[in-house]
């Protein structure tokens, strides 16, 4: 048997049944890493010891009867933005080089109760800011389909990492597309689920009223059992919801007849590539097939959200990114003269550009004379975009549209043109703003046999009808390679 | 003639809520441990941590907003105030700028021309920061964050003082609606009620206000009232002089009777406030207000017009009683077991504020028990002990509050009743004394106090001085 082919919940079901033991997966993925990761990549920290320490530790679990769960003895790989008790957390930033948290984050603690075997820390952008990977401290993550391309970011390094079969599953957190667009890039599936679902406890903050976290899988029924792992009430996040609905895999049924879905215009529109474009449009179509009910509406303010979402995100992370000042823990920059001198030196060699420009930004839009007129006015367009979905929910069960506008771009693209980079921002965003679940999967691979993403959106609390359609498309589309067996 | 000047006064007091653990997490608030041992990743500001409103913390606020009659907001937030320094882990303290929880309130003060009322512009609740220590010798600054998150909350006034006697009166009132409330101790001494000073002075009769100074550090009354006599004059004499006053912050030091400036306004940092995103907006229902108002205690105005009517004790002893919720309980609980309200009052307007003077206590620390008052009490009216011996008994209890009964008896100070054993006692000291025999037959009543004394020595203090003088008497 194959243990590296098998989806997450295969090996799941084959740990169980016996046939693979979980030190048996978790030497077969880390050889992988040990043979992949000089060409991609992927993490940060990878490890190699600890996961052979859990792996004896939850086998035997397993074998006690302990853990019964679809994930137990499954190898997972975490993004360096989540704490791992134990473990350095770096959020690819230097600021944190050294950073090891004495706790690990609620999601990560949760997997662990599921029996998940954490195999290291996943490459991103620094502090999440990026789209590419490419800002992160510790070198770029180069995309499996493609090593010349990005895997977009900034979960770039748990999207390559399933794609490159360095992890069973991942996760990743998403405050503006940082899920679905790695997702969408190294074509595995991705979902940012409802604000509020899933604890943000231990998840370091980039914009708080965005963030979320979720899982990239190799496919959708992965993404169910991941959820179902990691969305529980926590009452250490003011933010966590106490919800009902979170039985995901029940979502695991191939029916999508009378399902609306609408497909906005504004998604299709201009800036958006003819080839991304044809495979969303053929992905409607096959659920029209299906029996869905699929239409084009007016969705309206989408040209809104990426000022919004940089006026708001900017304006926390500064905030955010105040605690990381060289005193406590974390890098602190030598040849300082008092106190302020050696903030700046710290903060200055510490971050990285693009984290120095959200700051710089985010300062700007709170200051006093400039609060009313960016931070609040964006505060405003944010309740009109969730206003404007509200609308659109109350016709459609679904939205329908692609994940970015493009495929994967060549490694040193984009940060040329960071502008050009929070433009590739605008089908994502909007659900952050909103609070909305949304996933992305692959529908299809352009000419330069790069993949290409679709995103399905759903109302709060709707994911079990996203993963449903998603699921049904899945099984109509037909198997999707990964990265490697292109 | 001289100009005459008008002070104008505003008050920000910071009070440190009574709650046993911090604002946002579950660290104990308890004041005096190893530096760092009440922190968690929350109140340390860790990567990832997030804050949880601790509800105990609105319902004080809330309480203190209904008792300062204010407006309470119904749909509250927390801010982010941003500014970097080593005892605020964050870099930001949590606390309210835009939709604080109490707002227009107003509580009325004693002054010497009779009641007048001061108005509350609102009272937000924020987060305490760390503790700095610098260590001259290894030329380093350690950080302590056990007080990193204990809650506070700030009463800022409206300018509506006019001198140090009404502003320490404000602050006489806020203390006791507190106390009453138990939402805090509220001692200036050390640092659970703080208060800054903002100051200004106008020629009398003019409407508009003068240029207002902010003073901090003032950590007693007596401070209080220094510095604002010191800042008037500083300020009336800037403005003689023909100079402005600057709009700036300063610190008062007591000793040297004098303040300097901290910073100005054109230092004044940009605080970059906005809503913080990890905390949800509260929410305050009907009920949850329902539920606070019934909880108000019996403030101290009330109580006063109750003891007037329910004991026949002295206006000046309701008034030092009253004084202190603890010691009005105390009070309260001690009658309700029995005890006469005379003898109870007598107990603490005496001895017990002798104890606490001569051992600097506040009448919070008082420690007996009402039950071991009671008995004391119980063993004076039955004559079980006499009144020196009480005395005794009652400074053992004001130090450890042990059952006098129990202690009377273990230490044998009950009064000996046995009229055999006191008539051989005096009968010696009459054989002893010849000379006080004599000058009291010659007509000094006086001799016979020496020779009460005598015998009460001999008795080990343990006599009832009654019977020694009758016995004397009798057999002299």
């Amino acid at each position: 048997m194959q243990i590296l082919g098998m989806t997450a919940a295969g090996l799941g079901a084959a740990i169980k049944n016996k046939e693979v033991t979980v030190m048996e997966a978790v030497e077969a993925v880390l050889s992988r890493i040990e043979e992949k990761e000089k060409e991609y990549h992927c993490y940060v920290t990878v490890d190699q010891e600890g996961a052979l320490l859990q792996a004896r530790e939850v086998q035997g679990r397993i074998d006690r009867g302990e853990l019964t769960g679809p994930l137990a003895g499954v190898p997972a790989a975490i993004k360096d933005n989540l704490c791992t008790k134990g473990l350095l957390t770096t959020c690819s930033s230097r600021i944190l080089y050294n950073f090891v948290p004495t706790f690990s984050a609620e999601a990560v603690v949760n997997l662990q109760r599921s029996g998940a075997v954490i195999l290291g820390k996943t490459n991103m952008d620094e502090f999440a800011m990026g789209s590419t990977t490419e800002t992160s401290a510790f070198g770029v993550t180069k995309n499996p389909w493609n090593p010349a391309h990005v895997p977009g970011g900034s979960s770039g390094g748990s999207a390559a990492a399933v794609a490159a079969g360095e992890c069973f599953y991942a996760l990743g957190s998403d405050t503006g597309g940082s899920i679905r667009q790695p997702a969408s890039y190294c074509g595995v599936v991705g979902l940012k689920p409802t604000y509020g679902t899933v604890s943000r406890y231990g998840l370091v903050a980039y914009g708080s009223s965005l963030d979320q976290i979720g899982p990239l899988c190799q496919d959708v029924g992965d993404c169910a059992a991941v959820m179902e792992a990691i969305a529980t009430h926590d009452p250490k996040d003011s933010t966590s919801v106490k919800r009902s609905g979170t039985d995901f895999t029940s979502a695991l049924v191939e029916d999508v007849k009378g399902m609306k879905i609408g497909v906005p215009r504004d998604y299709l529109g201009e800036g958006l590539d003819p080839e991304v474009k044809k495979a969303v449009l053929q992905a409607a179509e096959t659920l029209k097939g299906r029996g869905a009910v699929v239409e084009e509406f007016d969705l309206s303010l989408v040209e809104y959200a990426i000022p919004a979402y940089y006026t708001i995100a900017a304006a926390e992370a500064s905030s955010n990114l105040e605690r990381f000042d060289g005193v406590k823990y974390g890098y602190r920059a030598e040849g300082y003269q008092g106190l302020h001198p050696m903030y700046k030196k710290s903060r200055s060699e510490g971050f990285g550009a693009e984290v120095k420009r959200r700051i710089m930004l985010g300062s700007f839009v709170l200051s006093s004379g400039y609060y009313d007129a960016y931070y609040l006015k964006a505060l405003r367009v944010k309740a009109l975009i969730k206003k404007a979905f509200d609308e659109a929910f109350a016709k459609y069960d679904l939205i329908l549209g692609p994940v970015a506008p493009t495929t994967a771009p060549r490694l040193g693209e984009s940060l040329a043109d960071p502008i050009k980079m929070y433009l590739g921002d605008i089908y994502t965003i909007s659900v952050n703003l909103a609070g909305l679940p949304g996933l992305s999967m692959p529908c299809g691979v352009d000419g330069k046999g790069l993949p290409i993403g679709l995103q399905l959106i759903g109302d709060c609390f709707q994911e079990k009808k996203l993963i449903q359609a998603a699921y049904t498309y899945e099984k109509a589309r037909g198997a999707f390679g990964r990265g490697e067996d292109r | 003639m001289a100009k005459q000047y008008e002070t104008v006064i505003g008050l920000e007091v910071h009070v440190e809520l009574a709650t046993k653990t911090k604002i946002f997490c579950g660290c104990s608030t308890a004041f005096g441990g190893e530096p760092n041992t009440h922190t968690c990743p929350v109140c340390t500001g860790m990567p990832g941590s997030l804050p949880v409103l601790n509800k105990k913390v609105l319902e004080y606020a809330v309480a203190v907003g209904l008792a300062a009659g204010c407006d309470i907001t119904r749909y509250c937030k927390f801010d982010r105030k941003n500014y970097f320094y080593p005892d605020n882990p964050q870099n930001y303290q949590i606390s309210q700028l835009y939709l604080p929880i109490c707002r227009n309130g107003k509580v009325e003060i004693e002054t010497e021309a009779g009641k007048k009322p001061v108005r509350i512009h609102e009272i937000h609740m924020e987060e305490d920061a760390g503790k700095l220590v610098h260590d001259e010798w290894e030329d380093c600054s350690l950080v302590d964050f056990n007080r990193s998150g204990v809650p506070l909350i700030e009463i800022v006034s409206e300018p509506d003082m006019r001198n140090a006697q009404e502003v320490i009166a404000y602050l006489e009132k806020l203390r006791m609606i507190i106390q009453y409330l138990g939402a805090s101790d509220c001692k200036l001494q050390e640092g659970s009620m703080r208060a800054d000073v903002n100051l200004s002075v106008r020629e009398a009769g003019t409407e508009a206000f003068g240029v207002r100074t902010e003073m901090k550090n003032l950590n007693s009354f007596k401070a209080i009232a220094r510095a604002i006599e010191g800042e008037r004059e500083r300020q009336i004499d800037l403005l003689e002089s023909g100079e402005c006053v600057v709009q700036e912050t300063r610190r008062w030091d007591d000793a040297k009777g004098e303040s300097y400036a901290m910073r100005s306004k054109e230092d004044a940092q940009d605080y970059r406030y906005f809503p913080d995103p990890d905390l949800v907006p509260i929410v305050i229902d009907d009920a949850f207000l329902e539920e606070i108002q019934s909880r108000q205690p019996e403030f101290r105005e009330e109580k006063m017009r109750r003891y007037r009517e329910e004991f026949d004790i002295p206006d000046y002893d309701i008034e030092i009683i009253t004084g202190s919720k603890h010691m009005a309980d105390i009070f309260e609980a001690t009658v309700a077991l029995g005890s006469q309200p005379k003898k109870v009052s007598n107990w603490l307007m005496v001895e017990t504020l002798r104890l606490l003077k001569e051992k600097e206590m506040d009448p919070e620390d008082i420690s007996f028990s009402p039950e071991n008052l009671a008995k004391l009490i119980a063993l004076t009216e039955a004559k079980a002990i006499n009144s020196s011996v009480a005395k005794e008994v009652f400074e053992a209890m004001f130090a450890s509050d042990m059952d006098p009964v129990k202690y009377v008896e273990e230490k044998g100070l009950k009064t000996v009743n046995d009229e055999g054993a006191l008539r051989q006692a005096v009968e010696k000291v009459i054989g002893d004394n010849p000379q006080s025999v004599q000058d009291y037959k010659n007509g000094k009543e006086k001799a016979i106090g020496f020779l009460v004394g005598q015998t009460m020595k001999a008795m080990k203090g343990k006599a009832d001085p009654g019977m020694v003088n009758r016995l004397l008497k009798e057999l002299l």
